[in-house]
């Protein structure tokens, strides 16, 4: 799964084709992973899925290109009105969903006899600030990860759905999976993606007078005054680290 | 019901401070039939610091009487932020944050996350690390059964439960010590494998844990099964099916317990867990009564697997061989604790300064793991844990979601209490088993 690339391949990674990511910058100002003892050489050549705005081509192996047909087939052309890209990484398949098409989608995937994901597992959010990914300008900077499971035939997949914070709305998938509520009332306290139709979107984790959205990247953190000489501890995104 | 002809029926007269009903005693339902006005709805806020409530767990219920017609959760108060902690440390460092989510299940939570983190990195363990997770795993999931059923028990007023509950719990906990050095919060199992192998004279010690544990859970039985105030106190109560289950995303004991064998270890088997011979208990009546019989026989099942994962350990290493993923870990124990060995030590200071820079390296940085995004469960004590990581190909975590079977479990409070009486609140949250360290994180 993992490959090790030559170092000359590592540093051609660095110098970005379009959409990747851009890699983390550490200490001392360095460029790449500063590394000089070959030890960080673990680099996929394959970009990641989870940031990189590319399509998996079919097949997709297992039972992902049977799933992937059964929406294809849904009434109303919903697949291809719906679904942007399909993305098969690491053994897991990821449909990206447009927002307006989410609830008929999650409806279809729960009802169809064939398809059956009786369950939704988790809903999570991930702030892709700067990161490279597709839309840097912010437009697609939060995503929504909807896992699903099927309890009848034991699949399992995973629907994504992105937004930015000009427009941060996404249909509440309440209606079709209950188990959503609290799930999207944890993704709106943390990231501020507002559910639209969730019936009482609130705080869940959070104080409810909190003002913020504490796992956004660019939330600050907030450092500790310590009483020597105007010294502070920084806050953790802030200090210095080796990477 | 109509009340016109009942001649039981409660007299009542106006008087200017409204109506005063004279109730001569088991006539409450036909005094009160339905409309009650709005003054005599009692909203009683019960928590965070309840003893009940399992933890800093808070809910308002709505109160007609002693009926409760509507129950909410309020929760948050142990929320730490481990998520968004786990974004500014390495991937190793990780599992010493998780540990701290379920604090019943540590083991589960380092188990999870670093499936995960192995996934992204393609890597497997080592069969030996594996099978040393499973048992490990298993003892956790007995004692954090015996914790339920201690908590369970006294809330519900059982004070004998609470004591073998806790005794039997601490026999498991002597095992986890003996192995991790510590009682809770372990950091044992590590991307790539587990810390540390097993020490001296473990399968002497944990088979003779077997055997007590048989004893410990075959008393509890004949303590529990038989009692009529525990029967009276569980069955009947809490009620819920397989498909209130499913739509409020139950999973776990509860969902067993309402009738559906859903397992991960059976129904997507991770660390070999195909190859051991268990059951998976189930109990069609979806009350508090059968999570109580479906956690007492999850328990002898365990261990039944503990026993078959001692037979099956074999000699081998507990880490995956790539230096560059496997944390320095050559550890020993001490006059003065657990750390690295001296042959280590010696190693990195005196003779090899190719082995000193890849201590540090490792250590200080980290390893980079691959872009991407994975989201692997295993089955907790509590359901379906779920870890979501994603990577953004650096040192340390993009992001790390933790689908906590306590958290969406506890959803189901309403669902379990509203329309009973308040007394049995006590008994659903109970059999919920909700850990708030994990509902929170």
């Amino acid at each position: 799964m993992t490959e090790r690339s030559e170092r000359t391949d590592e540093h051609s990674t660095l110098s970005t084709p379009v959409g990747q990511p851009e890699t983390d910058r550490g200490m001392f100002g360095v460029s790449g992973t500063g590394d000089t003892s070959g030890f960080g050489g673990l680099v996929r050549t394959d970009p990641g899925a989870a940031v990189v705005g590319h399509s998996t081509v079919r097949p997709y192996g297992g039972y992902f290109d049977e799933v992937a047909d059964l929406l294809q087939a849904a009434p109303g052309s919903l697949f291809d009105k719906g679904v942007l890209r399909v993305v098969v990484d690491r053994g897991e398949i990821t449909f990206f969903v447009r927002r307006e098409h989410l609830v008929r989608l999650c409806q279809h995937l729960r009802d169809d006899e064939n398809l059956r994901f009786e369950l939704c597992s988790s809903v999570s959010g991930v702030d892709y600030l700067d990161t490279g990914s597709v839309g840097v300008d912010g437009a697609d900077r939060l995503h929504v990860a909807y896992h699903l499971t099927s309890m009848t035939h034991r699949r399992r997949i995973r629907l994504e759905v992105t937004t930015g914070l000009a427009d941060p709305h996404i249909p509440s998938v309440t209606s079709v999976y209950p188990t959503a509520d609290w799930h999207e009332r944890e993704t709106w306290d943390m990231f501020g993606v507002i559910f639209d139709g969730h019936p009482a979107l609130t705080r869940i984790l959070m104080p409810d007078d909190w003002a913020g959205h504490p796992q956004r990247k660019d939330y600050p953190l907030g450092g500790v005054p310590v009483e020597y000489k105007g010294a502070t501890i920084p806050p953790p995104d802030e200090r210095r680290v080796y990477q | 019901m109509t009340t016109t002809a009942d001649p039981y029926a409660a007299g009542a007269r106006e008087t200017t401070e409204g109506r005063v009903y004279t109730v001569t005693g088991g006539d409450w339902e036909s005094t009160f039939t339905g409309d009650i006005p709005a003054e005599e709805r009692l909203v009683v806020n019960m928590g965070p610091q309840h003893p009940s409530t399992h933890g800093v767990l808070r809910l308002i219920l709505d109160l007609e009487g002693e009926t409760v017609t509507k129950a909410r959760a309020v929760i948050g108060y142990l929320h730490t932020g481990i998520e968004k902690n786990t974004e500014y440390r390495n991937w190793t460092q990780g599992t010493t944050f998780v540990t701290r989510m379920d604090y019943l299940s540590p083991l589960f939570n380092e188990t999870a996350y670093c499936l995960g983190v192995e996934k992204l990195l393609g890597v497997e363990a080592p069969p030996r690390a594996q099978t040393i997770r499973v048992l490990l795993m298993e003892i956790n999931r007995i004692a954090s059964h015996w914790v339920w059923l201690a908590t369970g028990g006294l809330e519900l007023g059982s004070i004998t439960a609470m004591t073998n509950g806790m005794r039997a719990r601490e026999k498991c906990l002597d095992i986890l010590e003996l192995v991790t050095g510590l009682r809770l919060n372990h950091a044992f199992i590590r991307p790539g494998g587990i810390a540390q192998d097993l020490p001296e004279g473990f399968e002497e010690r944990v088979r003779a844990w077997a055997d007590g544990q048989d004893v410990e859970i075959e008393g509890v039985r004949k303590l529990l099964v038989g009692q009529p105030i525990w029967q009276r106190r569980l069955k009947g109560v809490g009620y819920l099916n397989v498909e209130g289950c499913l739509a409020l995303g139950i999973t776990g004991p509860l969902l067993r317990a309402a009738g559906l064998p859903w397992d991960l270890r059976k129904t997507e088997p991770y660390l070999g867990y195909d190859e051991y011979d268990f059951e998976v208990p189930t109990h069609p009546d979806g009350d508090c009564w059968s999570r109580f019989v479906v956690r007492v026989e999850e328990m002898r099942q365990s261990v039944k697997i503990v026993r078959q994962a001692v037979d099956r350990l074999e000699p081998g290493p507990v880490m995956v061989a790539d230096k560059k993923i496997a944390w320095p870990a050559q550890l020993s124990l001490g006059a003065d604790g657990l750390g690295n060995s001296l042959e280590h030590v010696k190693n990195i200071m005196g003779q090899s300064m190719e082995a000193l820079i890849h201590h540090f390296k490792l250590v200080t940085e980290g390893f980079r793991v691959p872009a991407g995004q994975v989201y692997t469960v295993v089955e907790s004590p509590r359901g379906e844990l779920g870890m979501h990581l994603v990577s953004g190909g650096g040192t340390r975590p993009h992001r790390v979601h933790v689908r906590e079977p306590s958290f969406v479990n506890l959803q189901a409070i309403a669902a379990l209490s509203e329309g009973g009486m308040i007394a049995d609140v006590i008994a659903s949250i109970a059999s919920i088993d909700p850990v708030m360290g994990g509902v929170d994180r």
